[in-house]
């Protein structure tokens, strides 16, 4: 098979050791089919074994291993070899405190997440033997798209919402927030409502669009803040100027 | 001094089963203080890339009955059946119960949720959200456990030794990867979910995480690992990468063929050939993994495979299907056959290798997911109950997860309503040893072993000579080896002496684990002189009920292979018979 030899310029920073961060250039001959995730794990065992970098699946769906290649937030297990020059510059994603080389603090976006409510707040209650709520195919389309999130972080770090102003609950935790809220299945809108249809809810968002563009799950999270922000308005009207329209 | 956290029950793996057991807990008691503890956060648990679907009964034409067939014969008769009982008996009110709590199910036109086809099943039973089954259940546990507060999570927090005292488990210790320090959690039970092992093997569908922590930790602590040398190959991997491509694959109507073009199967026991695009359900395509991986092996030795840069292979072809059909329930396989071989499955064949997949083996637990050791659980591929035999059926895993993690939950709580207390100086004293002998292996210098040097040594011996057919000869060749990279081991020297995010020392002491995971897989192979499910042996190649209907224990030994006892399988109601998979001629 093929060989390429890649420059890999890694950002690395030892909070004990580094006083900041530092570019570390390493030598990697490559298969042709690697991706950038394969390079670095050639540095670890034959290189460098004190590079640290977060990685599981390989096959793009735990979401632990994205970074900042050549300035894109990416997945570095989805990062083909082939669609990059010869050298390749790999950072930790941006928007987020490093703890270690590439692996990025995200107390953050847990908290977030947390904070949105992201379940089933049912409707009607039902028993097990009752069995399963009926959904149809077209109730289910409605939201699939948006329970497809990884939570790999790409969109936090593509948003410059987010770079800005830390409060943004931002893309991914919106997106779920909407998932559920257009589940056939929920009644939580108007406690999630409370959450995302704030300042720092959907109207931080400018409507820049990264965060659909970096998905890598096509989640496409910038339709769902669009539709929070066109539902919310709806409210808003519903309360103010027809309060005889609240239902 | 080492942080203590006081905690009612932990549980080491977030996963599937953690996460299950984590709700249950909290739904049965909110004052219980639970601790989740895991070396990741919740979302990156392998559990996420399951695809195919999860097995339960729930459709009219169904029945309690063939699922237990489908599982017991499936298993070649190495199943409790006590156990696969109990488990299918579940099934459906936990898938059901995951469908209250949000989860995607595909779903049939008139709303209620969709069934699909799996191999070795005689009907369709496989409830799935397109084919990213596994994930979207992770998902929806992990975001359901949001709601309980009483959930303590202590995310990215490696697991490295149980606390045991007066014959009790009272506890774990856990290396804060964030600081480096070690952590005591005295518990009064502790439930072990893991995961499987898979990384012990080079070319495997399992993520980088999947080193057999858990079964190690048990296993050094006392407890037996249960029939660890039935380890399961998927037939269909992607060549080079060993990305798995679902069973749905073949449930929804995928074709296997060699070189020639020819439906190999009909060879095996599997035949004869079904009409294209019509599977026939425990025929051809639709047989169980073992017999599907075997059968590769055969036309590889013939000479019928496909070589590739990555080695030979035969061809999944699904054009068939067509474009519509593939996006709607298989769009995942397209996006990684796509991306990752550059071959599109709706335009070409894709060409395709078993894989190691799945431990059926693990931490010996009973049908109420304890071990012999008091207060200490275990649920999910981790733990061997054993509802999965001699050879898991597809789709079983998933519900496995949900059922035996919430029993391992009610079973903790059972327990500690004892009134169990831990014993504060006695497991503080064990602690501070384990400190201290990760403090050596941490300081040590003037090692001359590497870990990836020592790792590659361990995964090419285990696939050459443990792998999908095995020899006397070769897995003595596995044996020595492993037993001689365990000393190796101590040779070892880190090379990052800092505290912050140390994958070194953590891949040190995953390596560790999977070295005692895989002499337990090579000494009972070695030991069962028979052929049985996913384990063949060419020098053995009957079934030998008279002398094998039994378990494997492997109990440790931490300088010389494990001592090797046998325990009889529980037999209900189906005794032993022949594997059946050409229903067709019926």
């Amino acid at each position: 098979m093929s060989e390429r030899q890649i420059q890999l310029e890694v950002l690395r920073y030892n909070p004990e050791t580094d006083s900041e961060p530092r570019f570390q250039t390493y030598s990697v001959p490559c298969e042709a089919e690697w991706v950038v995730l394969d390079a670095l794990n050639y540095v670890k065992d034959h290189l460098d074994t004190t590079l640290s970098y977060r990685w599981s699946c390989h096959m793009a769906v735990c979401g632990s291993c994205g970074m900042m290649i050549n300035g894109e937030p990416t997945l570095s297990c989805k990062a083909f070899l082939r669609d990059y020059p010869d050298t390749i510059r790999v950072e930790p994603l941006v928007h987020f405190p490093i703890e270690r080389d590439l692996v990025t603090v995200i107390d953050d976006f847990m908290e977030k997440l947390n904070r949105v409510k992201p379940y089933l707040i049912p409707k009607e209650a039902r028993t097990i033997a009752e069995g399963e709520y009926r959904q149809s195919p077209a109730e289910l389309k409605r939201f699939k798209q948006y329970t497809l999130c990884i939570n790999c972080m790409l969109c936090y770090s593509a948003c410059p919402e987010y770079g800005l102003i830390p409060d943004f609950i931002g893309p991914a935790a919106i997106a779920l927030a909407h998932r559920y809220n257009s589940d056939s299945r929920d009644g939580g809108r108007e406690q999630r409502q409370q959450v995302i249809a704030t300042k720092e809810g959907v109207w931080e968002c400018s409507f820049v669009g990264a965060c659909s563009e970096v998905c890598p799950k096509h989640v496409d999270p910038a339709a769902a803040l669009q539709q929070v922000k066109i539902a919310s308005t709806v409210d808003w009207y519903k309360e103010h100027l027809m309060p005889w329209g609240k239902s | 001094m080492m942080e203590k956290i006081q905690t009612d029950v932990a549980i080491v793996g977030a996963g599937g089963a953690g996460l299950r057991a984590a709700i249950a807990l909290a739904e049965a008691d909110p004052k219980l203080r639970i601790s989740l503890i895991s070396k990741v956060y919740p979302m990156r648990s392998h559990t996420c890339a399951a695809e195919g679907g999860a097995a339960g009964v729930i459709k009219p034409d169904d029945s309690m009955d063939l699922h237990f067939n489908d599982t017991v014969g499936g298993g070649d008769w190495l199943c409790d059946q006590d156990a696969v009982e109990y488990f299918i008996k579940e099934a459906p009110k936990e898938l059901t119960q995951l469908e209250h709590w949000g989860c995607p199910w595909s779903r049939e036109a008139d709303g209620s949720v969709a069934v699909r086809p799996f191999g070795g099943m005689k009907i369709k039973r496989t409830w799935f959200a397109a084919d990213k089954t596994g994930f979207h259940l992770l998902h929806t546990l992990f975001q359901t456990s949001l709601k309980y507060p009483s959930i303590q999570r202590f995310d990215e927090h490696y697991a490295t030794d149980l606390l045991v005292d007066a014959g009790r488990c009272q506890g774990l210790t856990a290396i804060e990867m964030r600081s480096g320090q070690l952590r005591q959690f005295q518990a009064k039970a502790v439930i072990i979910t893991t995961g499987g092992a898979g990384r012990m093997f080079p070319f495997t569908t399992n993520g980088a995480i999947k080193t057999g922590d858990g079964m190690a930790m048990a296993y050094r602590a006392g407890v037996s690992l249960k029939d660890m040398e039935f380890v399961q190959y998927h037939p269909t991997g992607l060549p080079n990468t060993g990305i798995l491509l679902t069973e749905g694959c073949r449930g929804e109507g995928g074709i296997l063929v060699n070189k020639h073009n020819y439906r190999y199967l009909q060879d095996y026991g599997m035949g004869p050939e079904t009409p294209i695009g019509q599977p026939v359900l425990k025929t051809m395509e639709l047989g169980p993994r073992d017999r599907l991986s075997q059968a590769f092996w055969h036309e590889q030795k013939k000479g019928n495979t496909v070589p590739t840069p990555w080695g030979d292979c035969v061809l999944l072809d699904m054009r068939h299907l067509g474009e519509k059909l593939i996006d709607e329930r298989l769009p995942f396989v397209r996006e990684l056959a796509t991306s990752y071989l550059q071959k599109d499955p709706v335009h070409e064949p894709i060409p395709i290798r078993p894989v190691v997949h799945y431990m059926m083996g693990g931490i010996h637990t009973d049908i109420n997911a304890a071990t012999v050791l008091p207060g200490l659980f275990a649920a999910g591929e981790c733990a061997c109950v054993t509802i999965n035999g001699a050879n898991r059926l597809g789709s079983n895993s998933l519900t496995e997860l949900l059922v035996f993690g919430k029993r391992a939950a009610l079973s903790a709580v059972e327990y500690i309503g004892s009134g169990v207390t831990p014993n504060d100086a006695a497991i503080t004293k064990q602690a501070e040893r384990v400190q201290g002998r990760i403090r050596t292996l941490f300081e040590k210098s003037g090692g001359t072993e590497s870990i990836s040097g020592l790792r590659k040594e361990m995964t090419d011996s285990m696939e050459e000579h443990a792998g999908i057919y095995r020899t006397a000869e070769g897995l003595q060749s596995a044996c020595a080896k492993i037993g001689e990279l365990r000393l190796r081991y101590a040779d070892i020297e880190l090379h990052d002496k800092t505290n912050v995010y140390n994958t070194d020392l953590l891949q040190a002491l995953e390596l560790g684990a999977m070295l005692d995971c895989a002499e337990a897989v090579a000494v009972g192979a070695l030991e069962r002189k028979e052929s049985r499910g996913a384990h063949q042996r060419l020098d053995f190649e009957a079934r030998d009920d008279q002398n094998y209907l039994k378990h494997t224990l492997a109990h440790y030994h931490p300088n010389e292979p494990p001592r090797i006892e046998y325990l009889d399988v529980v037999i209900t109601k189906s005794q032993p018979s022949v594997r059946d998979y050409s229903g067709a001629k019926k």
